[in-house]
């Protein structure tokens, strides 16, 4: 399982190395995204500060859904699916293969966003690792999420509108949690150990369900 | 030895209608059979079915041995599927294309070189997908499943989008596999070019065989390798 889910992850971030999605496209959208935030919420630097770890979470959830697209798109053309599947891939190495291409790409928006909220919104942790920590995992979980619902959605012609109505509603604990990590690493108020708890029992969940359930979507 | 394939009252449903309506077929190890019909009469949804791409909604078929009711997952890896579309990434070159097929099917990638030179496609090997015409496509997808080396070919309309030289390929391909009593069950609308290389061809309409007749090849089954790359 976990030699076929390297074998996908590779070809999928070989694949998004190439055409620059995650550059050209989704990385322009998420700093966009931050930028109308803090148009939008004006020049007051202290409600700045304190509403970034939201937009940073809300921006990271928008972020995602285009980064799920993409993952399901890259099997949509020319018998790319039906390929994968007769493949002899393993359907659970398929789904971590894709959730940690999907993962690799969110921690690298993840740094790019972090660096433009302290920039934007002037947002700088007092303590850092916690916050690195909820990043990891989140985008763990956020990829776990996206793979699975990109399944759910494939073969309805309705992914577009369909994934992000599927998916932005669950990983509501992903923008609670995320939030609340960030804050108390904005203010020094300790470790939120209860938070980062709930993020990783979320991911480990989703992981957990995308793991079991892969074999059944891929025969749908 | 069982047939390699044997439906008996197929039907795949398409929502509710019935693609395959109560279909019955049976091919010998070995054998190069021809599906003709005319379009919408079930030829690619029985290709995608004996590939375990579709379920089988009633009656009972095996392919390989493996119950299409129960193990659709494990016949994946040993059949090979020439369909409508290469499956080829665009961002990937031919040669990774064709060689994450064959690492995913735990294949030699030695094969790779060997199986893109078949089809005539080494000088492009590097080239990415997208830059590929439909003809050369199609011939990548030919090289992975070469590559692969799967029991039992499924071709859906091969020929299409294929030149002279690319047909002339086909056609060695399908001498090659009969000589190594490989199955192959190929469905097309260039009958004339088609018919003197199989050993038998099946109509198809309406989701049913309404007839069988002999093929160009005489039927006798030869004992040989199992490699064609």
């Amino acid at each position: 399982m976990f030699r076929d889910a390297l074998l996908v992850a590779k070809k999928d971030l070989r694949i998004e190395l190439r055409s620059r999605v995650l550059l050209g496209q989704v990385l322009p959208f998420a700093v966009a995204c931050l930028l109308l935030f803090a148009l939008a919420l004006g020049p007051d630097r202290d409600f700045l500060r304190r509403a970034a770890p939201g937009v940073l979470w809300i921006t990271m959830l928008f972020a995602a859904v285009l980064a799920a697209q993409r993952s399901a798109g890259v099997e949509d053309d020319d018998g790319a699916r039906d390929r994968l599947i007769l493949s002899g891939l393993d359907p659970a190495g398929i789904f971590l293969g894709k959730a940690l291409a999907v993962t690799l790409q969110l921690l690298a928006l993840a740094l790019v966003l972090t660096a433009g909220t302290i920039v934007l919104f002037g947002a700088t942790p007092s303590s850092w690792w916690p916050l690195a920590v909820a990043e990891i995992l989140a985008s763990l979980g956020l990829g776990f999420t996206s793979v699975l619902y990109g399944s759910l959605a494939e073969g309805t012609k309705l992914r577009e509108t369909l994934l992000p109505l599927l998916s932005l509603p669950t990983v509501a604990p992903i923008l609670i949690a995320g939030t609340k990590v960030y804050a108390a690493s904005l203010s020094g108020a300790g470790v939120p150990a209860a938070w980062l708890g709930l993020l990783a029992v979320f991911t480990l969940a989703y992981g957990a369900v995308g793991v079991l359930l892969s074999g059944a979507l891929q025969e749908t | 030895m069982g047939p390699v394939v044997d439906l008996h009252h197929a039907v795949v449903l398409a929502g509710r209608y019935p693609v395959l309506a109560g279909l019955d077929l049976q091919v010998q190890s070995g054998e190069i059979l021809l599906l003709e019909g005319e379009n919408g009469s079930g030829k690619t949804s029985l290709l995608r079915l004996l590939a375990g791409l579709l379920p089988l909604s009633d009656g009972s078929g095996s392919v390989l041995g493996f119950d299409l009711s129960k193990d659709r997952a494990s016949l994946h890896r040993c059949v090979g599927l020439i369909g409508h579309g290469a499956g080829l990434y665009d961002q990937l070159s031919v040669a990774e294309n064709v060689t994450f097929q064959v690492r995913a099917a735990h294949g030699d990638s030695a094969r790779v070189a060997s199986a893109l030179e078949r089809v005539g496609l080494s000088a492009k090997a590097d080239l990415p997908a997208w830059k590929l015409s439909a003809g050369q496509r199609r011939r990548c997808s030919l090289a992975i499943t070469i590559a692969r080396a799967p029991e039992l070919w499924l071709m859906d309309e091969p020929e299409a989008g294929l030149d002279e030289a690319g047909r002339r390929i086909l056609i060695s391909l399908l001498d090659e596999l009969a000589s190594l009593s490989i199955p192959v069950l190929l469905s097309s609308h260039d009958l004339a070019t088609l018919r003197p290389h199989v050993h038998r061809s099946v109509k198809l309409a309406g989701g049913i065989t309404i007839s069988t007749q002999p093929g160009g090849r005489p039927w006798l089954k030869a004992e040989g390798a199992t490699d064609v790359s």
